[in-house]
């Protein structure tokens, strides 16, 4: 049996906003084994985000827990103190923005932004010795294949490309040995040769390091080619959950049946007409399955009750009524 | 054939300052390179490419919103080369636009209702009493309610947005309409939503399209013919079908090889033998020879100081690289 590293039960957080309580999360249930790369998928809006930041506790201020436990390497993350926090920020979870302009502070070389993050992460022997760092930094972004990397060094962030930066960005976020690593959306923003060239090498480096993988994406073909398990989210729920070659093959769920119409296909066999309605304000969700509003199989206990979680094949588990009766 | 619109040798270089405040030294940026294609009445043409490739530029200069460096532009065999404030107002409106991010593209401060006005008011379509009733007829076009009349752009989602842009686009009842990447910034439900509705507008309004975009896998199930840009020039282009089949230039191959896709089928379509390696150049300061050259795993001593012209290899599909020989005019 894998070891498991990352176990989420059923969290439930939000944001409170001027108006009320912006209830995302409803009820995530998430596992992590070690080494294992999961990807969670779904749309602008359905919470994976959220659920990345909780994590690793960087929510903002605006946002509550209102429930729930994160199990990291048997520790509930929503109980750590300041210092526990910055261990497990340091060497437990590393994560990758979205966007890497934003995440590198214009005002500082890259070489003094990745040698803040090898002095915090507190691997290096007590010595802390300024060479050995900056041996650390040209090692990591050799193995992110980065040219001329004393040079780079010194560079800011605006002086180099996209690419350039979110393999920064990776190198950074795998200086030191890591056991889990989130990447959020990390190729969005690419061009799609370029996001060829970053998936690649997150991959290369997080087998080589035996480094556990949470990939956020919308994109399931991104998915598809990255990943060993997938969760697809709605609307602040998981919905389903497979081995990556299960779901593309024998989806049950009628959100991924939908989502999977929608993506144009190489084979060119044109495009379903998309999902009807749009996403339900979490202010006021919808008291049953919250994907029941646009669902084109509603039942009439969907409006009412939440549809658990079941294992419908081994290690495939859908939340629908549409399959909870044998 | 009905030829709508054709770009001849297009070029549009903008003078950047490389040097400093004080010394300064100034550049042509080269974003459009010598751009030549034809569109037809009632096709859909791709333009593919990474960004930086220059195909937002093509779009721009088409529409009149950069005066071309170089080159011509024929509309309806009239031509269009000057800058849009020199254009007739007739012009104006049979050429429409529909950009990204309809976030921007629409002002906060009106309303849909005026938003749709504006362009029935300029053009005087419509009686000018009942003008409501046309507002009404082009929310139902793209089937939106009619009560979003009253909604300010921030109050409605970032779809519907993109179909307001849309009936913004097609108040003047437009022959081409040109789309900036108009699904990059939504959702693939949503993507699937606007391109089912793009499709039939086109088929109902007998619209053609010059369709902006970097997803190649979406133009496979939407354009006609589809050309592939790389650093301001043309290196391939083809009917979609033929060009998914037969991709020839290295950089489509290495395009096509780059993209994710979900299934074996999908999987078994794209080409293998060649992996993305290293970065658009910038068009400030362009490789010599083929632009593609540093990135090319087939590059020989020809395609560092020689730039190809395209050779047409079957009917209708061109490719600029030295590895092919022209095979319908003469060759053998």
């Amino acid at each position: 049996m894998a070891e498991l590293l990352l176990n989420i039960k059923d969290l439930r957080a939000g944001y409170k906003v001027y108006g009320g309580l912006l209830k995302v999360l409803d009820g995530i249930n998430l596992k992590v084994n070690k080494g294992e790369r999961i990807g969670i998928v779904g749309e602008t809006g359905s919470g994976k985000t959220t659920t990345a930041k909780a994590i690793l506790r960087i929510l903002p201020r605006t946002a509550r827990i209102f429930g729930g436990e994160i199990f990291f390497q048997n520790k509930d993350v929503l109980k750590m103190s300041k210092s526990e926090l910055s261990v497990l920020r340091g060497q437990g979870i590393s994560m990758i923005f979205q966007d890497p302009t934003a995440s590198l502070n214009p005002v500082f070389t890259v070489g003094s932004i990745i040698s803040d993050v090898i002095r915090y992460s507190r691997t290096l022997s007590s010595s802390n010795k300024s060479s050995q760092i900056k041996e650390t930094a040209i090692d990591a972004f050799k193995s992110a294949s980065l040219p001329d990397a004393n040079r780079l060094l010194t560079n800011y962030p605006f002086q180099l490309s996209g690419g350039m930066r979110q393999r920064v960005c990776i190198a950074m976020a795998l200086a030191t040995a890591r056991d889990l690593l989130i990447a959020d959306e990390p190729t969005t923003n690419l061009d799609v040769t370029i996001q060829d060239q970053v998936l690649r090498l997150i991959k290369e480096l997080v087998d080589k390091k035996n480094t556990s993988l949470i990939l956020i994406t919308h994109s399931l073909g991104v998915a598809s080619e990255m990943t060993d398990r997938i969760y697809v989210m709605y609307a602040g729920t998981i919905v389903e959950q497979a081995k990556t070659q299960d779901l593309f093959e024998n989806p049950y769920h009628p959100y991924t049946h939908a989502l999977l119409s929608c993506i144009p296909k190489l084979t060119g066999e044109g495009i379903a007409p998309g999902i009807p309605g749009r996403m339900p304000n979490y202010l006021n969700p919808p008291q049953g399955c919250r994907f029941a509003p646009r669902c084109p199989r509603v039942l009439p206990i969907c409006e009412k009750e939440k549809p658990p979680l079941i294992e419908v094949e081994p290690g495939h588990e859908v939340a629908c009524f549409l399959f909870t009766r044998k | 054939m009905n030829e709508l619109l054709k770009v001849d040798n297009l070029k549009k270089y903008f003078p950047v300052n490389v040097g400093s405040i004080s010394q300064k030294k100034i550049v042509d940026l080269k974003a459009v390179d010598g751009v030549s294609f034809e569109l037809e009445q009632g096709e859909i043409l791709a333009l593919v490419g990474e960004s930086g490739s220059g195909k937002s530029t093509t779009a721009y200069t088409i529409i009149g919103l950069y005066k071309a460096t170089e080159g011509k532009i024929y509309f309806k065999g009239m031509d269009i080369s000057m800058e849009v404030n020199q254009r007739p107002l007739s012009l104006k409106k049979e050429i429409q636009i529909v950009f990204q991010d309809p976030g921007t593209s629409l002002n906060p401060q009106r309303t849909v209702r005026q938003i749709l006005e504006l362009p029935l008011r300029v053009h005087k379509i419509g009686p000018k009493r009942n003008i409501n009733e046309k507002i009404e007829e082009l929310l139902k076009t793209v089937e939106l309610p009619v009560d979003y009349m009253f909604k300010y752009p921030r109050m409605i989602g970032g779809g519907e947005r993109q179909m307001v842009a849309i009936a913004r686009a097609l108040a003047t009842n437009p022959s081409l309409v040109i789309l900036d990447e108009p699904t990059s910034a939504l959702d693939v439900s949503i993507q699937a939503k606007i391109i089912n509705m793009l499709l039939k507008l086109q088929k109902d309004y007998k619209l053609s399209y010059l369709f902006i975009t970097h997803d190649l896998s979406l133009m496979r199930n939407v354009a006609t013919r589809t050309a592939i840009m790389y650093l301001g020039k043309i290196n391939e282009i083809a009917p979609t079908q033929e060009l998914f089949a037969n991709p020839l230039h290295p950089y489509t191959q290495m395009l096509l090889s780059s993209i994710p896709v979900v299934t074996e089928k999908e999987r078994s379509l794209k080409p293998k033998k060649i992996t993305s390696i290293g970065e658009i150049p910038s068009p400030v300061n362009p490789p010599p020879g083929c632009g593609f050259h540093p990135r090319c795993p087939f590059k020989f001593e020809l395609c560092l100081e020689n730039d190809p012209q395209p050779v047409e290899v079957a009917p209708g599909h061109f490719v600029r690289c030295f590895l092919y020989k022209n095979q319908t005019k003469g060759g053998f």
